[in-house]
């Protein structure tokens, strides 16, 4: 059994207009050192995934089935007091909006301080050390004095820094980071994920990186599991999405990537259409509305739910087509189309 | 400001009806006996200077305030420490002796009620807040509802039949002892109008505080306390709660001044011998330097609390610090 083990995960919310089905039947594992990016438009269910396995649905209106697997450690079943007290100490969250995740109120070395010693029995003084340190190992000058100002006097990457470091306080073995780079600047971005790749090493966590770019995840994940829906479209390597992705969404996905090898002028491809409701989850293939390969699966696109089924050494797949048509399709129309651009 | 709140109160008691026509004669008979010869009025208008210019009149009044004033009644110089309101037209004692007799009073009042209703009014707008929706919710908005609504000479007159005549719980209207004489008598005589007052109060503080809690509950740094492994309720207090806390602090600053300047329906209904009571009291005998020495100390109790809620304000609010 790996370390995290996701079996099955369906997170549903009863409201009054049915029942949303943000995450439908999701399984994944990942190892201590490893990373794992998830990728999909907004509400494509990966921000609920998150928040799912942190247990913060716990006690709302969610209903959660399945299982969640943490060292040996099931989640789903466990009661939200013992989530609780995994939460910030063996599993920790970078959230995307530093501003407004940091309470306003409190210095950013207070909160550093507060995470430190919900879980450790240390004196203010100890922790506020631990504190600086962290706020050091982040890459934020002067950390002992910075330490004591407020979250709306930090730029937005040192915001970003401080959130990491509030997250790294307990030394997490699962470290997930929703959207880390999404409110930043360009320049500033690089520098975080660089960072994260970097503390990743050193405490050798788990990471799971959720994001709507492929470009975040490219450099720093070991697997990309592409949602769409609530569901998995498609998993597997970091090598297998970009270099033999099989799934007509992927190829939106790559399509839609500003790459530097291109030239500036050229035009992105979007995806045509927007993300499907989760309400009314289109029937069959929920991409199929989308997919501008429907048509090839004479009809079953629109009546049946493609099975997520293994192509070869753990790449998965949910698509009609056969895999024998994906391959060609990707070799003649898609690959060429992104690579002359 | 409170040079403001002086101007206005000295404008209105002594420029405005000399605008409107009154003749300093007009005004110096207030101060005389009824049975006063014109040439009587004429000579106490001319001592107490209402012939002068509003400015000297003003200067002088403020040099009363500050200094002290010597007034001359021609048989001879009385002498009216500062801080000087001048001599109660009805008693012919000076006013700021009896105001401070009174201040103690309402201060009891006012602190032992805002006790209560922040304690009360802010705890059951945060399990309002946490358990929308529920019985609880609508019972406490419900009857917060009734509280807002219904007037304290409602209200105090109710309790005083039931508590106080009626089941004989609490004393009658009228009690009133000094802390330091006796400080358990001191509470039980006070208990009824604190509860009355603060049940007034409390309404709009619960629900201002669940219409605060509901809007801070949902930000994002709630959910980063919770991603942290914080207990519920610390969530609840130390994030929620204290990002709710500012607006009630204002309101709180200005309910609490209005009220130390003088609960008058509360201190009429439970007859305590207050400054409200005092302000009634000193209306109804048209009793001039009186009810502007309670205008005065009321105003500068606003401007004071005011001034403290806003001091208050930076230490709640880092962000306020910078600006």
């Amino acid at each position: 059994m790996s370390f995290l083990d996701v079996k099955d995960l369906k997170i549903h919310f009863p409201t009054d207009d049915g029942l949303v089905r943000a995450v439908d039947g999701l399984s994944f594992s990942l190892e201590r050192g490893e990373t794992l990016g998830i990728v999909g438009e907004s509400g494509s269910g990966k921000s609920v995934t998150s928040l799912g396995l942190l247990g913060l649905h716990k006690g709302g209106r969610a209903k959660i089935s399945g299982e969640i697997w943490l060292d040996g450690d099931e989640l789903v079943g466990a009661t939200a007091e013992h989530v609780r007290t995994l939460r910030g100490r063996k599993m920790a969250m970078i959230f995307q909006d530093p501003l407004s995740s940091m309470h306003p109120f409190y210095t950013v070395g207070q909160q550093i301080v507060e995470a430190y010693r919900i879980h450790n029995q240390v004196s203010k003084a100890v922790a506020k050390k631990h504190a600086i340190d962290m706020l050091g190992r982040v890459g934020i000058p002067e950390p002992d004095r910075r330490v004591d100002a407020y979250p709306h006097e930090f730029s937005g990457g040192m915001r970003q820094r401080a959130m990491i470091a509030m997250a790294l306080s307990c030394d997490p073995e699962l470290l997930i980071a929703d959207e880390p780079t999404t409110a930043l600047d360009v320049t500033v971005q690089a520098q975080i994920l660089d960072l994260m790749r970097d503390l990743q090493r050193e405490f050798n966590s788990a990471l799971i990186i959720i994001t709507h770019d492929l470009g975040v995840v490219a450099e720093l994940s070991n697997d990309i599991l592409v949602m769409y829906g609530g569901k998995c479209v498609e998993y597997g390597s970091t090598d297998d999405i970009f270099y033999r992705p099989e799934h007509p969404y992927t190829w939106g996905l790559l399509g839609s990537m500003p790459r530097l090898d291109r030239e500036p002028t050229e035009r992105l491809l979007p995806i045509k259409g927007s993300p499907p409701s989760l309400i009314n989850v289109p029937s069959g293939c929920a991409f199929h509305p989308r997919c501008p390969y429907a048509e090839l699966t004479q009809g079953k696109a629109d009546t049946a739910v493609p099975a997520l089924a293994e192509t070869e050494g753990g790449h998965l797949v949910r698509c009609h087509l056969d895999k024998s048509e994906r391959r060609r399709l990707w070799e003649t129309e898609i690959k060429p189309v992104l690579e002359t651009q | 400001m409170l040079i403001v709140v002086s101007m206005v109160t000295f404008g209105i008691f002594f420029v405005v009806p000399q605008w409107a026509g009154a003749t300093p004669e007009a005004m110096a008979s207030r101060y005389v006996g009824r049975a006063a010869t014109p040439e009587t009025v004429h000579l106490v208008a001319e001592r107490l200077g209402f012939n002068d210019p509003v400015v000297v009149q003003y200067g002088r009044f403020l040099k009363g305030l500050f200094t002290g004033a010597e007034y001359d009644y021609g048989a001879g110089v009385e002498q009216c420490p500062a801080p000087c309101f001048g001599y109660s037209f009805i008693s012919g004692q000076p006013v700021w002796p009896d105001l401070v007799d009174r201040i103690p009073v309402t201060f009891a009042l006012a602190l032992g009620a805002a006790f209560i209703w922040v304690v009360a009014g802010v705890s059951v707008g945060v399990v309002s807040a946490l358990r929308r929706g529920s019985f609880f919710d609508r019972v406490a908005m419900g009857t917060a509802l009734a509280g807002v609504s219904l007037p304290i000479f409602f209200t105090g007159m109710v309790s005083l039949v039931v508590f106080s005549y009626g089941l004989g719980w609490t004393p009658p209207g009228g009690a009133w002892t000094d802390l330091s004489e006796n400080p358990a008598q001191w509470a039980y005589n006070l208990l009824l109008p604190w509860i009355t007052l603060a049940f007034l109060f409390a309404a709009g503080y619960a629900r201002l505080t669940r219409a605060g809690m509901l809007e801070t509950m949902g930000e994002d740094y709630i959910r980063t306390a919770r991603a942290k492994g914080m207990r519920e309720r610390d969530v609840v207090v130390k994030h929620g709660l204290r990002a709710a806390l500012t607006p009630i602090l204002t309101l709180f600053g200005i309910d609490f001044g209005l009220l130390i300047g003088g609960a008058v329906l509360t201190e009429t209904t439970y007859t305590l011998p207050g400054l409200g009571q005092f302000a009634i009291l000193a209306i109804r005998n048209q009793d001039l330097p009186q009810v502007m020495g309670v205008v005065l100390i009321a105003a500068c109790f606003v401007v004071l609390a005011n001034l403290i809620v806003d001091l208050l304000y930076a230490w709640v609010d880092p962000r306020v610090r910078l600006s």
